[in-house]
């Protein structure tokens, strides 16, 4: 009959209506700016660096200035200084780390290529988007304090990816840590042959176990 | 005090404040004061209501966020939105094109905006509240309202913009196509009542059947049929949606009004508004029962309170509609106008006929005569409606559920 749809039309909308004043699982509306926004877990933005220590951002920095990122970088936007000495990083092991490290975020394009290519999980995209600054040179140029993170918001911002990343570190960490007594234990058991041939089949197996 | 007669009482006073030469000009001033107060609130608080159930009827929450000034805790709901909006459009640039009809783009604004308030002088707002008591009201408010016309072809014409004009014959297209089903959706009232004097229709419809059916034209079969006419042939003659075509928001730039900007624009939406309100009064007043309480216990509430509920219960039904239909074609426009609504009209004239020669029966003929009535309304709406959607078949979609 004519007429029957715009009937069922103004039930839809009226049921809507109802609906939106007690089910909040209708309503599409993000209230941003008084309630933050609710970013998909794979949202990202501007490249941050991992540390383990929130305490001492500076000393824990994953990073080892390996400067592959700096090469990778479409629009190389990256700037790294390498440092003299060398400081033990998270598995005790002496790596430089980087003196300098700067995102210009005015060039950066946010492509995530350095995240791609970084061997140490050093560097992941961040999710933030309020960025402003007064100056477009100095204060678009994130130098390495401004750029460090804890690895707490890490995992804040993308809990599935934190914890596939700490997961496999702390694998190999472990891994190194047993090569290491095992290599001990190798020197220990033969003092006067070098540990050689003991240590080049442990890896192997440890590293085959830690990969799943 | 009594509550029925306070507006009246309240001009009396202040009229009685001025000296005898002047009191008839004050008495005028007043009602057009009044009205002029009454209905730009009533426009003001119409278009952020229309914005938040639009919303609502979508899902979404609607303006909310404008406050106060100085106090911005106070969020309010968002109810000084309005405000905010008329100050935007008073700074904002008045743009007039370099060609065109420098007097005719000004006034056009102007003309339609006092053409669409005219329409208010003969409603009746209460038991004793009414502007201008006019012997010919209906003939007046639909002459004031029909010069609203000649303003969207000034606005059309004076733009020297061929968008403008073509959407303004457009308009004219549309609004002269839908005056003729408006126009005859009231002349049954009109019949049965024997009166143009909208005060007399409204008291015609006092008093209950049984004690709880009003006596309102609505509950009728040729006022339930005219009442359904005049809403539709209202939509179209005020430019809303599904009849919004002549200026089309997602489609057209604005139709007729491209080249207005700042408050000229907000003038001709206000005109839009105040043009829906008066007719919606008028529906009130014809088909609603006026001022008229719905039950008789209910009449310790003033008459003018009713009205204004009723007033209000129309426009939230015109903004669900809005939020519920789509825009039509102008095809299927000037298809429904003239194929159907202006038959049914015609007919439902010769119904308004019967129920009037038949108002002497008694008994059991009553329901005979309901039952006749009905059958000349619903049985040319199936037909009709049966050779309008001829043809279509009911729409299949493949990727939507």
């Amino acid at each position: 009959m004519l007429g029957s749809g715009i009937l069922k039309g103004l039930g839809v909308t009226a049921k809507n209506f109802v609906g939106s004043y007690h089910d909040p699982a209708r309503m599409v509306t993000q209230e941003y700016p008084d309630t933050p926004a609710k970013l998909p877990e794979a949202y990202r933005n501007f490249p941050f660096l991992v540390t383990e220590n929130a305490t001492d951002p500076m000393g824990t920095l994953r990073c080892v200035a390996c400067q592959i990122c700096e090469k990778e970088c479409p629009p190389q936007c990256i700037y790294i200084e390498k440092s003299k000495d060398k400081k033990p990083d998270a598995a005790g092991k002496p790596q430089l780390y980087p003196a300098v490290f700067a995102i210009d975020t005015a060039v950066c394009m946010s492509c995530q290529l350095c995240v791609e290519v970084c061997p140490f999980d050093a560097i992941k995209m961040d999710h933030v988007f309020e960025v402003a600054a007064t100056n477009r040179f100095e204060g678009l140029l994130l130098n390495r304090e401004q750029l460090a993170k804890p690895n707490e918001y890490f995992h804040q911002i993308r809990p599935a990816e934190a914890a596939e990343v700490d997961g496999r570190l702390t694998a190999e960490r472990k891994a190194a840590e047993e090569k290491a007594r095992a290599a001990a234990a190798a020197k220990a058991a033969a003092p006067a042959k070098p540990a050689a041939p003991a240590a080049t089949p442990a890896p192997k197996p440890a590293e085959g176990g830690a990969a799943p | 005090m009594n509550l029925e007669t306070l507006p009246l009482q309240l001009r009396d006073w202040i009229v009685s404040l001025f000296p005898g030469a002047l009191q008839w000009f004050v008495h005028h001033l007043l009602s057009i004061t009044a009205i002029l107060t009454v209905f730009g609130l009533f426009f003001a608080f119409t278009t952020i209501a229309e914005r938040k159930l639009l919303a609502r009827l979508q899902n979404r929450l609607g303006p909310n966020r404008s406050g106060l000034p100085w106090f911005r805790s106070l969020k309010l709901w968002g109810l000084t939105q309005p405000f905010a909006d008329a100050i935007k459009a008073i700074t904002k640039e008045d743009v007039v094109p370099a060609a065109a009809d420098k007097v005719l783009h000004f006034l056009a604004p102007v003309v339609i905006v006092a053409f669409s308030l005219l329409g208010f002088a003969v409603l009746p707002f209460g038991r004793h509240l009414i502007p201008v008591e006019l012997d010919a009201a209906i003939l007046y408010f639909f002459a004031a309202g029909t010069a609203t016309e000649l303003a969207i072809f000034m606005a059309g014409w004076g733009s020297r913009n061929k968008y403008s004009l073509l959407a303004a014959m457009r308009a004219l297209a549309q609004l002269i196509s839908y005056e003729l089903p408006l126009i005859l959706s009231v002349v049954p009232v009109i019949l049965v009542v024997g009166t143009l004097s909208t005060s007399e229709i409204a008291l015609a419809q006092g008093g209950w059947t049984w004690g709880f059916l009003p006596h309102w034209h609505v509950f009728t079969p040729w006022g339930f049929a005219g009442f359904v006419i005049f809403l539709v042939a209202a939509l179209a003659e005020s430019n809303r949606s599904p009849f919004d075509l002549p200026e089309a928001e997602s489609e057209l730039i604005a139709g007729h009004l491209t080249e207005y900007s700042g408050f000229k624009y907000a003038l001709f939406f206000m005109a839009e508004y105040f043009g829906l309100t008066a007719l919606s009064g008028l529906g009130v007043t014809l088909f609603l029962g006026g001022w008229q309480a719905p039950f008789a216990f209910l009449e310790f509430i003033p008459s003018w309170l009713w009205f204004m509920g009723k007033l209000a219960g129309m426009i939230v039904f015109f903004i669900w509609i809005r939020g519920t239909l789509l825009r039509l074609r102008i095809d299927q426009l000037t298809r429904l106008a003239w194929k159907f609504l202006v038959p049914l009209a015609l007919l439902n004239l010769g119904n308004a006929a019967f129920w009037a020669l038949t108002a002497g029966w008694s008994g059991p003929l009553v329901l005979v005569r309901w039952g006749i009535s009905a059958a000349i309304v619903i049985v040319p709406f199936l037909i009709l409606g049966r050779r309008l959607s001829a043809g279509y078949a009911s729409r299949t979609y493949r990727y939507a559920a």
